[in-house]
């Protein structure tokens, strides 16, 4: 029985995400690139490792960072030669970021995102009228408000809470 | 790379243009705002929407230029097609090119803008050119924010003081007549629709209109009636303006040609 061939994936490719998964992504650093979901796949060939990567925002300013840092990784962990290609099909959705990276959100202290809505339902909305409230990732009441739709990153609204006084960041679905 | 570059202007090239450039020039106008904005969260969210708009007419730029040397001309990338054409080459609609005003003449026209790109980058995820769809399949999620976020601020201006009423009032009677470029059609959207790179503009006007019209009902604002008014920028043919948003734009590439960061 030929072991390699019924392996998933040959070991450099497990170590490279292994790697991955303790890169951090520079706006958000308690979050790897790995648990945010931009990593899509790393495929092994004759002449190295290609880690293939989709950026979140058309205009993040992370994304060289992003590629420069996970080259560096996976060098230094051995593994390389290695290069980054992007793939910009399908389109990068907060749904990709996994268990962990929502957990490790939380307790940064930025709420993570809800589901991403279906294509073509997402409507209008003013958002001091009738809007969803989070729950504080600090003192875990509802009793919070939006202040800003951008904060300091596109990938983030500005919020508040109203009972522990403290602010924080939401990481929007997008 | 110092000199101005020419181009084929094939319809594909221009078609692509013509969004790309629209997303370029709202995006210098936005960040215009940086260090200016009324509030920090502000100033902040027009800088970010700004990023959006350049990352999008960074992907459209490249495919402009990678499509002009397919019909024959030379290969250009996203930095000689933003900083080294001349005015004429330059096709975004008028509406992005004027001056920024004060906050409810750039929140309206984000709004106007913002509506319009959704729409398009909707029927752009369906194009015949890959690279174009996926540039969509982003950039709408993008568009989606920067609109709700328009439509909020619309809303709390025209409902808001005196001040700001009128404000939005004058903004309005500025800006509505610049807005019938954006579905005007010509031979560069027949052959688009033909090709299926993308939709004809007069093909997004019924739904913009029912978007704008939900949003000033809740604002207590009127569609003002159309003029026969018809700007140009999407033919190339500018106001005034142009020249002045390019000369700051350009500034350092024509002065240091090839410099980089």
């Amino acid at each position: 029985m030929n072991l390699a061939a019924a392996l998933p994936v040959s070991e450099r490719v497990a170590s490279a995400w292994r790697v991955l998964g303790t890169v951090p992504d520079p706006e958000v650093p308690a979050v790897s690139v790995r648990d945010l979901g931009i990593v899509r796949d790393v495929v092994e060939h004759a002449d190295g490792l290609e880690i293939v990567l989709t950026p979140t925002y058309s205009g993040c300013p992370a994304t060289e960072v992003i590629e420069q840092d996970v080259l560096a990784a996976v060098h230094a962990a051995g593994l390389g030669p290695a290069r980054v290609t992007l793939r910009r099909a399908p389109a990068w959705t907060t749904d990709w970021i996994s268990a962990e990276g929502r957990r490790n959100m939380l307790a940064y202290g930025i709420v993570p995102p809800g589901p991403a809505l279906a294509e073509g339902t997402q409507p209008i909305r003013f958002f001091g009228r009738a809007a969803k409230r989070l729950a504080c990732p600090r003192c875990g009441s509802d009793h919070t408000e939006q202040l800003a739709a951008f904060g300091s990153t596109a990938c983030k609204s500005t919020w508040r809470c109203l009972a522990c006084k403290e602010p924080f960041e939401h990481f929007k679905a997008i | 790379m110092q000199g101005s570059i020419a181009l084929q202007r094939t319809a594909e090239v221009q078609y692509v243009l013509r969004i790309g450039d629209t997303a370029l020039i709202l995006a210098q106008r936005l960040a215009e705002w940086c260090g200016h904005a009324p509030a920090l969260e502000e100033d902040i969210a027009l800088a970010n929407m700004a990023l959006d708009l350049v990352g999008q007419a960074r992907a459209l730029l490249t495919r402009a230029g990678q499509l002009e040397g397919l019909c024959g001309g030379q290969v250009l990338d996203e930095d000689q097609l933003a900083f080294l054409r001349d005015e004429r080459d330059y096709l975004n609609a008028t509406l992005t090119e004027l001056p920024r005003g004060d906050f409810a003449f750039t929140t309206l026209r984000n709004l106007f803008a913002a509506t319009w790109f959704k729409l398009l980058w909707e029927r752009l995820r369906e194009s015949s050119d890959a690279d174009v769809a996926a540039t969509a399949g982003k950039a709408v999620k993008e568009a989606r924010y920067h609109q709700q976020h328009a439509a909020d601020w619309v809303v709390r201006l025209a409902d808001g003081t005196p001040e700001s009423r009128a404000r939005t009032e004058a903004a309005l009677d500025a800006l509505w007549r610049y807005t019938a470029e954006l579905f005007e059609d010509d031979a560069v959207d027949a052959a688009a629709e033909q090709s299926g790179l993308g939709p004809r503009r007069s093909a997004l006007r019924e739904a913009w209109r029912a978007d704008v019209t939900a949003v000033f009902a809740e604002a207590g604002l009127a569609l003002p009636k159309d003029a026969a008014f018809r700007s140009t920028g999407m033919r190339g043919v500018h106001s005034e303006h142009m020249g002045f948003v390019l000369a700051e734009m350009q500034h350092l590439q024509r002065s240091f040609p090839g410099g980089v960061w």
